[in-house]
C-alpha cells in the first residue's frame, strides 16, 4: 500500500524499515514528458521534506523532496537512459531511490491513498 | 484578510472551444488561456511536426496593418524604417521581412515579421508586445500613417515537411509561393492572409482567418491524418531547435540587434555609408557595434550530459571560476535530436565555436560547449539561393 505526500511522491513500505520512493501519477501527469532525472547519491543522509531528487520535462525542472527523513540506499539507474519511465510507470519501473527510515514516527505524517487523491481532485478543481 | 481581488480574467482566441474539446491543457501566456499541449504530450507533438504537419494556434500575436494617409505604401515603409533598422523600402509587393523595433540605446523591443501588402504593410508581433507596440507606432508615425490593429482575425500557423501537400488541397497556388512570400487568398467563404513562414525551422504557413470562420477552418484542416494540433510547448522546442529567438528570454530592451547576432537583419542601404543608413532608433549603438563587434555575443549551447541547462544558469570559462563569462537565456530539451540544448549570451572571448563552458545546475558546474545555430538544419522552401534567414530569430 501506498502513502503520500501533499507534494505528490509516493512511498512504499519495503520491510526492514526500508521504502521505495516516486512521483504520483498526477504529478508526471502535470509534469509531462520527462527527459531527464537527477537522482542522490546512495549513501546520502535527507531530513524529511529535502530535496532527494531533480525530474526535469521538456518545459521545466521540478524537485522531488525526501517523504521521510533517511538514508539513500540504492537509485533507479534505469532513469538515467530512460526518464520516460517514470512517465509511463510512475508507481512501478518508474520508481526513483529506495531508503532506509531513519525515524518511523514520521510515517504518520504521510497520507493515505483517498486524502491523497480528494487534494489532487481539489486541485484540478481550480 | 482576503487580498485585493484581482481580476485576472484572461483573453481567449476564436479557436479557445477547439483547444478545450481537444483536451488540451491550458495555460495563461501572455495573458491568455493558452493550449500548452494536447493530450499527445510535447514529444509526439514535436516529432509530429517535423515529420508532418503541426497545427498550431499563435492567434495571440497582434496583427497590425500600417496603413499610409498619402495612400503611398513607400511613405509607410519610410515611416517604419525610423523605428526598424531593416529595409522595408526595398521590400517587394507580396514579401515578408524579419525585423526589430529598436530603441533610442539600440536596444529591442520586439521583434516582427512585416509585409508589403501593395497598398498598405502588416506586422506580427510578440503577444505581450502587442500593446507597447501599437503606442510605440501611434507615438511616432501618426503624422503619416494609421495605425490599425486587426482584431477579430484568428492566426494559425501549417508548419513541417506535408504542410504544403496538405493545404494545397484548398488552394493549389499556394505551391508556387515560395519562404517569405505572402499572399491574399479566400478560404470558406473569407480573404485570408497567407505567408510562408513559421517558427519551427521547417516548410510551412502563418494564416490569417477571420475569426468567425478559424474552428472551421482548424476542423478542415485536422481532418487529415497528416495534421496534428501542437500547444506551446513544443513551440518552444521546436523554435530553440531551430536557433530562434524568443522575446522577453532571448531578446529585450537589453540587447541589442548585433548582439543578438541579428546583423544579417541590417541591409547594406541601413549601414555607415549606406544611402539609408542610420535614421532608426538606436542608430548610433547599433552601426557602433557593426563596425568594433559587441561584447557579447547570443550562442547555441551544448551541454555535454543529459542535464537540459535552463534560462538564468550562469556560465564560467572554468569548473571552479569564480566570474561568469555568460547567461543562459533559453534551455531545454530538444525532441529532435534527443539532447538539451540551450542558447546564452557570453563574452565575446569566450563565444568562439567549440569552446567548452561551465553552466550551474543546481550548485554543480556542467560542461557544455558553444555550438552552431541552428541545432537542427532548416527546411525552407525557396527556388533562390539558400535563405540568408536560416539562422533568424
Amino acid at each position: 500500500m501506498l502513502k503520500y505526500t501533499k507534494d505528490h511522491e509516493w512511498l512504499r513500505l519495503d520491510g526492514d524499515g526500508v521504502a521505495t520512493v516516486g512521483i504520483t501519477s498526477y504529478a508526471q501527469e502535470h509534469l509531462g514528458d520527462l527527459v531527464f532525472v537527477e537522482l542522490p547519491s546512495t549513501g546520502t543522509k535527507l531530513s524529511k521534506g529535502a530535496i532527494a531528487a531533480t525530474v526535469e520535462s521538456v518545459k521545466a525542472a521540478s524537485e522531488v523532496y525526501a517523504p521521510v527523513g533517511g538514508e539513500v540506499l540504492s537509485v533507479n539507474d534505469k532513469l538515467t537512459t530512460e526518464p520516460g519511465l517514470v512517465n509511463a510507470e510512475p508507481t512501478g519501473d518508474g520508481w526513483l531511490f529506495k531508503m532506509k527510515i531513519a525515524d518511523g514516527a514520521e510515517l504518520d505524517t504521510l497520507l493515505d491513498e483517498q486524502t491523497y487523491k480528494s487534494l489532487t481532485t481539489a486541485h484540478d478543481g481550480h | 484578510m482576503p487580498g485585493p481581488q484581482v481580476a485576472t480574467e484572461l483573453s481567449r482566441t476564436p479557436l479557445h472551444g477547439l483547444h478545450v474539446r481537444l483536451g488540451a491543457r491550458m495555460v495563461s501566456f501572455a495573458g491568455y488561456d493558452m493550449p500548452v499541449q494536447y493530450p499527445s504530450g510535447i514529444i509526439k507533438e514535436h516529432l509530429h511536426t517535423r515529420a508532418a504537419a503541426g497545427l498550431f494556434d499563435v492567434s495571440h500575436m497582434g496583427q497590425i496593418a500600417l496603413r499610409p494617409r498619402s495612400g503611398r505604401i513607400e511613405d509607410a515603409a519610410r515611416a517604419l524604417e525610423m523605428l526598424i533598422p531593416g529595409d522595408i523600402l526595398g521590400l517587394a509587393m507580396g514579401r515578408q521581412r524579419y525585423t526589430l523595433f529598436t530603441n533610442a540605446a539600440g536596444g529591442v523591443l520586439d521583434d516582427l515579421m512585416v509585409s508589403n501588402q501593395g497598398d498598405h504593410l502588416m506586422m506580427v508581433v510578440n503577444a505581450a508586445r502587442k500593446a507597447a507596440d501599437e503606442a510605440h507606432l501611434r507615438l511616432h508615425l501618426s503624422d503619416s500613417c494609421l495605425v490599425e490593429p486587426l482584431v477579430d482575425r484568428a492566426l494559425v500557423a501549417l508548419q513541417g515537411p506535408m504542410a504544403e501537400a496538405v493545404f494545397a488541397a484548398f488552394a493549389p497556388d499556394l505551391r508556387a509561393m515560395t519562404f517569405m512570400d505572402v499572399k491574399t487568398i479566400t478560404l470558406l467563404g473569407e480573404a485570408c492572409i497567407v505567408s510562408r513562414s513559421g517558427y519551427t525551422g521547417e516548410d510551412g504557413f502563418e494564416i490569417s482567418v477571420p475569426a468567425r470562420v478559424a474552428e472551421a477552418f482548424c476542423e478542415v484542416l485536422l481532418r487529415n491524418p497528416a495534421v496534428a494540433p501542437i500547444g506551446l510547448g513544443a513551440r518552444d522546442s521546436l523554435r530553440l531547435e531551430a536557433g530562434f529567438c524568443l522575446y522577453g528570454s532571448d531578446l529585450d530592451e537589453t540587447t541589442t540587434p548585433v548582439e543578438a547576432g541579428l546583423d544579417w537583419t541590417i541591409p547594406k542601404a541601413r549601414r555607415t555609408g549606406g544611402e539609408r543608413a542610420s535614421g532608426f532608433a538606436g542608430a548610433e549603438a547599433v552601426l557602433g557595434q557593426l563596425a568594433t563587434g559587441a561584447a557579447r555575443r547570443r550562442v547555441g549551447l551544448r551541454p555535454e550530459g543529459r542535464a537540459p541547462m535552463r534560462r538564468g544558469a550562469l556560465l564560467f570559462r572554468a569548473a571552479n571560476a569564480t566570474t561568469p563569462v555568460g547567461i543562459v537565456t533559453s534551455g531545454g530539451f530538444g525532441p529532435s535530436l534527443d539532447a538539451p540544448i540551450s542558447m546564452g549570451y557570453v563574452s565575446r572571448d569566450a563565444g568562439v565555436l567549440n569552446t567548452q563552458l561551465f553552466a550551474e545546475v543546481r550548485g554543480k558546474r556542467l560542461p557544455l560547449t558553444v555550438s552552431k545555430l541552428p541545432f537542427m538544419p532548416t527546411h525552407y522552401k525557396s527556388l533562390r539561393s539558400p535563405q540568408k534567414g536560416a539562422n533568424a530569430c
